[in-house]
């Protein structure tokens, strides 16, 4: 009785230290800017938007926002498009050197981003794709097709056969029965695969910084790391973009916590 | 149509992006490794294996080296120990498990640009909440060279711990509770019933996180670059700083290159362990 009670401190106390810096950012960015620094009291004497008013009015972050959430919805599409009939062809047809291609996806989602980053650089100059989204959409669902491609082979393995041998009776084809049986029960699995990509791409951070020069491509998390400081830095203000960066991861793993956990599990153990 | 032709016409496409964008910059990084690279000066010539024979007396490919090890041993470590930790304390919570999930979730999910933005506000020398909390001290926690170090580790255990408590929690919620109810009739419990039951069904996946960790922490980047941009003093300037570096703020493609690859080599050597882990699993499950 009395161990429990001080393991069920111990995991408030864990829960308080991850609980605290979501609350200390957004308290931040409510906070006014004459009582950030220094630091007197916990809590502010009144609250304030104006670090939202500067961010969105003067800032790149909402052309930022635009770039992130285009380029990282088409990386997603372009990663589970061609990842899905990969793994389908991978999980259900002949192919000579299977386990060899399959070896391979594993070793490409260990690929460290700064060995690939200057090649992607010198390739993306020379096809004049800098500072564009395309670049980006291009490297993320590369970077990304792999580790889609290992999961949904997975996924679709799971799939009774029995179910895609009687469309096939019916006289479906192949390409029929992937379109009308085989990918709606993957469904939840390209789900999975699909809020993992996302969230790579929102988040990523060394190809947009390397890729990109101007608004017209830069990220979220490059606008955040360039957040512009004249003559000190703006903490409130840096407080108030990072919480607006954050919103999407914050969605998902809200909303879709069952499909995210499951693909995490799925790509760290293989089902 | 064959099942064969058309496993090709679907494999392609994917195959083709990872050729043009994965496996052509793989090879063209060992290529560009072995050149002098600087384009702002046009220079472009062949420089075999200087840049190696170079790295290997370079004091600061040294230290990059030495504080990518401090990194990966101190974060993974300590990712491991206290995620296993908190799996096994969040096991029996029940009121509040869900948000507690999502709250860790959040943490991982997150971009890791957002964590060290949060961080470095949090160590600000006189606004941050670090060194009120501990007294109102004006502590430099990212200007100190003794200091940088561990506190970007911490930054990175807050990050990271996450991800080995989901793996730890879920692996835990498949050990069926009557093991537990007969290890106690048979006078096992607590730390015994630990080592006997919990420990030897645990630990594959421990193994599996602890590699994964382990991929991650060499290949860091975002957290350190944007923390401590490598400082103060060389104190947080990881390989993958140092690399990124070279590219981008002297523009030498060759030797960043080389220094890429290393990184290359120390990750393939962790992802073939994984490989191998895997494999024996898979024969003993």
């Amino acid at each position: 009785m009395r161990a429990s009670r001080v393991r069920d401190g111990l995991v408030l106390l864990a829960l308080a230290m991850y609980a605290a810096p979501f609350f200390w950012q957004a308290m931040t960015s409510l906070r006014p800017d004459t009582e950030l620094l220094p630091l007197t009291h916990l809590w502010p004497s009144r609250l304030t938007l104006a670090h939202y008013d500067v961010v969105f009015r003067q800032s790149l972050m909402p052309r930022a926002l635009v770039n992130s959430l285009g380029i990282a919805l088409l990386s997603t599409l372009l990663a589970v498009g061609l990842g899905a009939l990969a793994a389908y062809a991978l999980a259900r047809l002949p192919v000579r050197g299977r386990s060899v291609i399959l070896l391979g996806m594993i070793a490409a989602t260990a690929f460290p981003q700064i060995a690939t980053v200057s090649p992607l650089y010198l390739l993306m100059r020379a096809l004049g794709l800098r500072d564009t989204w395309l670049a980006l959409i291009l490297a993320n669902g590369s970077f990304t097709l792999p580790l889609v491609i290992w999961l949904l082979a997975g996924f679709i393995r799971e799939i009774p056969r029995a179910l895609e041998e009687a469309a096939m009776v019916d006289g479906a084809g192949r390409l029929a029965t992937l379109r009308w049986v085989v990918l709606p029960l993957v469904a939840p699995g390209m789900a999975s695969a699909a809020l993992l990509a996302f969230l790579f791409s929102w988040n990523e951070f060394l190809f947009a910084y390397s890729l990109t020069a101007t608004e017209a491509s830069r990220t979220v998390p490059v606008a955040l790391a360039l957040f512009p400081g004249v003559f000190e830095v703006p903490w409130g203000d840096i407080a108030a973009a990072s919480l607006l960066a954050s919103l999407p991861p914050i969605l998902i793993v809200v909303g879709f916590q069952r499909y995210l956990v499951r693909g995490l599990l799925a790509g760290a153990l293989r089902e | 149509m064959t099942d064969r032709r058309l496993a090709w016409i679907l494999l392609a496409p994917a195959l083709a992006v990872l050729g043009g964008l994965t496996v052509y910059p793989a090879l063209w990084v060992l290529w560009l490794s072995l050149q002098y690279r600087v384009p702002v000066f046009s220079i472009s010539r062949w420089a075999g294996l200087e840049h190696y024979a170079f790295l290997a007396v370079d004091t600061r490919f040294w230290n990059a080296a030495w504080v990518t090890g401090v990194f990966t041993v101190c974060s993974v470590a300590l990712e491991c120990a206290l995620g296993l930790a908190l799996a096994l304390g969040l096991r029996g919570q029940y009121r509040g498990r869900r948000v507690a999930l999502a709250l860790l979730l959040l943490a991982w999910a997150l971009p890791s640009v957002v964590t060290a933005k949060m961080f470095e506000w949090l160590y600000h020398p006189a606004g941050g909440l670090v060194n009120f909390l501990v007294g109102g001290r004006t502590i430099n926690w990212l200007g100190d060279p003794d200091l940088a170090l561990p506190a970007l580790i911490a930054a990175d255990v807050w990050r990271a711990t996450p991800f080995v408590t989901l793996l730890c929690f879920a692996r835990l919620l498949t050990i069926p509770a009557d093991l537990y109810e007969a290890a106690q009739v048979d006078g096992a419990a607590g730390l015994q019933a630990f080592a006997r039951i919990t420990w030897p069904l645990v630990r594959p996946i421990l193994l599996v996180a602890l590699l994964f960790r382990t991929l991650d922490a060499l290949r860091a980047f975002d957290i350190m670059f944007v923390l401590t941009g490598g400082g103060p003093a060389g104190a947080t300037e990881t390989l993958t700083v140092y690399a990124y570096r070279a590219l981008f703020q002297t523009m030498q493609m060759g030797f960043g290159s080389a220094i890429g690859v290393v990184v290359f080599a120390f990750v393939m050597v962790v992802a073939v362990a994984y490989l191998w882990v895997i494999n024996r699993q898979d024969q003993t499950a």
